[in-house]
């Protein structure tokens, strides 16, 4: 360990180049308080630190906008935190090619600013203000338009990164079509620093839609939802569809064709309905869910983009049978994006997955714990953030993962925790089963085989 | 053009007794040794690169592949896996000193779960099969390769297809959720889109067989659009196509797909299939744009209007799916119709920055006449994929080594205008040699860092994808260095 040599190690540090100061109270990752903070400006500087770490065996995790420090788990040791906020260059913005390349320190409102100019955006909707590329990526973030658009892992289309070792190796590139090598931008994303510090990334964009619309509609609460049979699964949604095939002609004129569940008798609960919108020819590109208190009942909103939105938007409106009426508007709706935690260190958030067309049957399994949960997220898609309240019991905490995971295994679901004070966090298993567990481990052991890159942040061993 | 590992079988004794192994876990039948059926196995859809497999399996259950993997294992003897045999990189040539499994056994369709907009299917499904299963309800299976018909799942998940289409709907790697696979060690391992952690998904789909073998595919399964509207446009040169790209794309339309084929491969498909394309065309461009029919018909008044500013002297809409089929026609016999106007040729596949198409395709145009070689241009204009068709007199003594020359300097085009050797037909042991030009050896060294974890022993599919890898217990020396404030005299040892 790098006890002894403290000025030692901190004159090796600065000798780098990079800006060096001692860590305070505000530096915490997942209560874990580094020794000094690391502000490279430089791929070869944050190369150059890594060199150091290697010879002193210093632990390192790396930092964003730190949004999401107080994200999963403690580190085992972290003697540096590394911050990219002087990576915030903009490389190369290719136009022409809807092509953006940037440093990792970038924050995605900065990105969004210099994007827009030329009516373009990167299609990831990053929940909190202040994230950085890097983070994103780390921390495999996404939002609502996950639905049309994929995930973080979908839009990156090449990477830089520095090893626990000081290499540099980049994969991918600048171009959207390329399967040359092995995609290390996938094994990069959701890595929470573990495999190394991620310095520039590269994504493909998107033109910016002429015309958004967002329309919601209010959904009773879970007592109400019909649950068309007792599979977990629902009879398919869709009504009769003509002969359109990708090869097929062009479908009915009518958007938003024939629909079951306005045919059902009673409320549609929301799953019901995210699958009707999800499958409806008009193509929403997200359709999300707020559920404030499980007592209560459900906002579902659906975005649609495109030139012709308003009229899309109009079109589904007949799929909700007996409820709304849906509000059709130019703005998203307050919450629409936003995690439901408070973002602070010490927020109880969960985030639960499970086949879209079980989703009634999560909420259900969250409203049976009793806890005042908030649950909000990628409706049609199922990916779903809950939060807890702060002054949730550790044994309570304890009963809702474990019970909530009881309730949604059988679908094909799980629950993880993303954020959570210490002591609570130490009672679970963050993940749960993950069969692919032995051979993530492999990959750290091959990228960091001294396990200083952000050890233990991810899952035990990782 | 013969650089494979040995042409004839070596199959000793070591081999025989491998195979005697592999009868005992697999059924009656699923073991070929016989040469002249092992033969019929010797290449893929890279042709020039051939070698006999050592033994042959046709597994029908994941738990036969780990079996077979295992077997592998005990006796140090690599296996590679194969689908259609429809790649066009080789990679899926076999080894002659090794097994070669073959997944035309597992083609079930397991599940169509609609409620989900998913399938499970085993990987020797053909990828069109998924959408023939659920087109009655709607729904499609979105990355079309050309192979589409014939190829399989399975190697769609290896070399991570696209397809005309995926200018707006991506890659294999973006439609698959779920995969089962047998790692090199015979483990079989579920890769989940919704597991935290690492994406190992993401990082096996495009591995190209070298991180073990596929035995179960979860694909994402889209509505079929409402609206499909497919335009030909002939323009008196390539330069007034690329301007009609870029508008289009500038103009902030995706359109499902953008082909342009050059006035040679226009030549080509009117000799072979008689498709009609307009005369005297310079290039033609094909725009498919699809989706909700209000989106679409605002965004095909708006390709009409930029074609035609763009110079374009004939517009064609598709009214119908006969006469989408017949614009279609053309371009997808392309590859084949060559054949009609040259003897020999090489299919290329490189990707450049769609703003350095006019300049690449300008360079082509020398590189082809300095080198007495003709080059037929057909290629995904909205992304920047280019498939130039090398035509050679296979007769010619040096025609062929000339049209390999071409064929490279192509590739470093692509590579010095930051873009890619290969967009879609995959590294294989045909481009191996390439990388270097794309990656620099750290780069190599890291992604053999991944290689590694999942097989150390370096047994699945190996010689494709990386230029001389090295053994995973080797430590590149070049990291192991005095530490540089040492070395430059800053710092003493700590």
């Amino acid at each position: 360990m790098g006890a002894p040599y403290g000025s030692a190690a901190v004159a090796a540090l600065r000798g780098t180049g990079a800006e060096i100061r001692d860590a305070g109270p505000g530096d915490t990752v997942a209560g874990v308080v580094p020794r000094w903070v690391a502000l490279p400006g430089s791929t070869e500087e944050v190369a150059a630190l890594m060199r150091v770490c290697a010879s002193l065996d210093l632990a390192a995790v790396p930092t964003g906008g730190g949004t999401r420090l107080h994200w999963g788990r403690p580190p085992e040791r972290c003697d540096l935190l590394v911050g990219t906020r002087h990576l915030d260059g903009i490389l190369e913005h290719a136009s022409g090619d809807l092509v953006v390349r940037t440093q990792a320190g970038v924050t995605a409102e900065a990105l969004a600013g210099a994007l827009a100019a030329a009516g373009q955006e990167l299609a990831l909707d990053v929940p909190a203000g202040g994230s950085t590329v890097g983070g994103v990526l780390a921390t495999a973030a996404a939002g609502p338009r996950r639905l049309r658009y994929g995930t973080a892992r979908d839009l990156l289309i090449g990477i830089t990164v520095v090893l626990a070792d000081g290499t540099v190796a980049r994969s991918g590139g600048k171009v959207v079509k390329n399967v040359a090598g092995y995609d290390l931008g996938k094994l990069f994303t959701g890595s929470y620093g573990t495999l190394g510090i991620i310095t520039e990334a590269a994504f493909r964009l998107h033109p910016v839609s002429p015309v958004r619309r967002w329309t919601t509609v209010r959904l009773p609460g879970p007592d109400s939802w019909t649950v068309p049979d007792g599979s977990g699964r629902l009879e398919a949604p869709i009504g009769p569809i003509g002969p359109t095939g990708p090869a097929g002609p062009a479908g009915p004129a009518g958007m938003g064709d024939p629909v079951g569940p306005a045919d059902t008798a009673g409320p549609i609960g929301p799953a019901a309905l995210a699958s009707a919108l999800a499958a409806a020819q008009a193509e929403p590109s997200a359709v999300e869910l707020d559920w404030a208190a499980p007592s209560g009942g459900v906002t579902v909103s659906a975005l649609f983009e495109g030139a012709a939105a308003d009229a899309r938007a109009q079109a589904v409106q007949g799929l909700a049978g007996a409820c709304g009426p849906w509000e059709v508007a130019g703005e998203a709706p307050a919450w629409w994006g936003e995690t439901p935690g408070n973002g602070v260190p010490g927020e109880i958030l969960l985030e639960l997955r499970v086949p879209p067309a079980s989703a009634d049957r999560a909420l259900r399994a969250v409203a049976a714990r009793g806890l005042p949960a908030r649950v909000r997220g990628s409706l049609a898609s199922a990916v779903l953030h809950v939060a807890l309240p702060a002054e949730t019991g550790g044994p309570e905490f304890a009963a809702f993962v474990s019970g909530v995971r009881d309730d949604v295994r059988p679908l094909g679901g799980r629950l993880t925790v993303l954020a959570a004070p210490p002591e609570l966090a130490r009672r679970v298993d963050p993940w749960g089963p993950v069969g692919a567990l032995p051979l993530m481990r492999r990959v750290k052991e091959r990228f960091d085989p001294g396990r200083r890159m952000s050890p233990g942040r991810l899952a035990e061993g990782l | 053009m013969t650089d494979t590992t040995g042409a004839t079988p070596v199959r000793g004794p070591a081999l025989d007794r491998i195979a005697r192994r592999l009868a005992a876990v697999l059924p009656p039948g699923a073991v070929i040794t016989d040469p002249v059926r092992l033969r019929t196995y010797e290449c893929d859809g890279l042709t020039h690169h051939r070698a006999v497999p050592g033994v042959v399996v046709l597994p029908e259950t994941a738990g036969q592949i780990a079996a077979v993997v295992r077997i592998c294992n005990e006796y140090g003897v690599p296996f590679v896996a194969r689908g259609a045999g429809t790649g066009l990189s080789g990679g899926a040539l076999p080894r002659t000193d090794g097994v070669l499994v073959v997944t035309s056994r597992m083609r079930r369709v397991l599940e169509v779960d609609l409620p989900n907009r998913r399938a499970v299917v085993e990987p020797g499904v053909t990828n069109l099969a998924i959408t023939e299963a659920v087109r009655p309800h709607g729904y499609y299976y979105a990355p079309d390769p050309s192979s589409q018909q014939v190829c399989t799942i399975g190697g769609n998940v290896a070399e991570n297809s696209g397809g005309a289409h995926c200018l707006k709907y991506g890659f294999t790697v973006n439609h698959v959720l779920a995969l089962e696979i047998v790692t090199p060690d015979g483990d079989i391992v579920t890769l989940d889109a919704d597991d935290p952690g690492y994406d190992l998904l993401g990082a096996f789909v495009g591995s190209e067989g070298t991180l073990g073998i596929t035995t179960k595919v979860t694909v994402r399964l889209l509505r079929a659009p409402e609206a499909v509207t497919t335009l030909l446009a002939a323009f008196g040169s390539i330069e007034q196509g690329g301007r009609a790209v870029s508008a289009i794309i500038g103009g902030g339309i995706v359109p499902a797909a953008i082909e342009m084929m050059d006035a040679l491969a226009i030549e080509a498909a009117e000799a072979a299939v008689a498709c009609a394309y307009p005369a005297g065309a310079g290039a033609v461009l094909i725009v498919e744009l699809d989706g909700p029919a209000a989106e679409t018909a605002l965004q095909s008044a708006e390709v009409e209007r930029v074609c035609l500013e763009s110079g374009a002297f004939e517009l064609r809409t598709a009214a119908d799916p006969a006469e989408r089929a017949a614009i279609w026609k053309g371009r997808r016999s392309a590859f084949a119709a060559v054949g009609r106007i040259s003897p020999a040729y090489i299919v290329q596949d490189g990707v450049v920055p769609r703003t350095a198409l006019p300049g690449v395709l300008a360079s082509i145009d020398r590189l082809s006449a300095e080198h007495g070689i003709r080059v037929a241009n057909v290629f995904h204009a909205g992304d920047g994929n280019l498939h130039p068709l090398v035509l050679f007199d296979d007769a010619e003594p040096g025609a062929a080594e000339r049209a390999e020359a071409v064929s490279g300097r192509i590739l470093d085009l692509c590579v010095e205008h930051g873009g890619s050797i290969t967009g879609e037909h995959g590294v294989g042991v045909d481009k191996a040699r390439y990388m270097p030009k794309m990656f620099t050896d750290d780069d190599l060294d890291t992604m053999q860092l991944v290689r590694c974890a999942f097989d150390s022993r370096g047994l699945s599919n190996p010689g494709k994808v990386f230029p001389t890898p090295r053994l995973c217990g080797e430590v590149p020396g070049v990291r192991r260095g005095a530490h540089p404030l040492v070395e430059s005299g800053r710092a003493e040892q700590f």
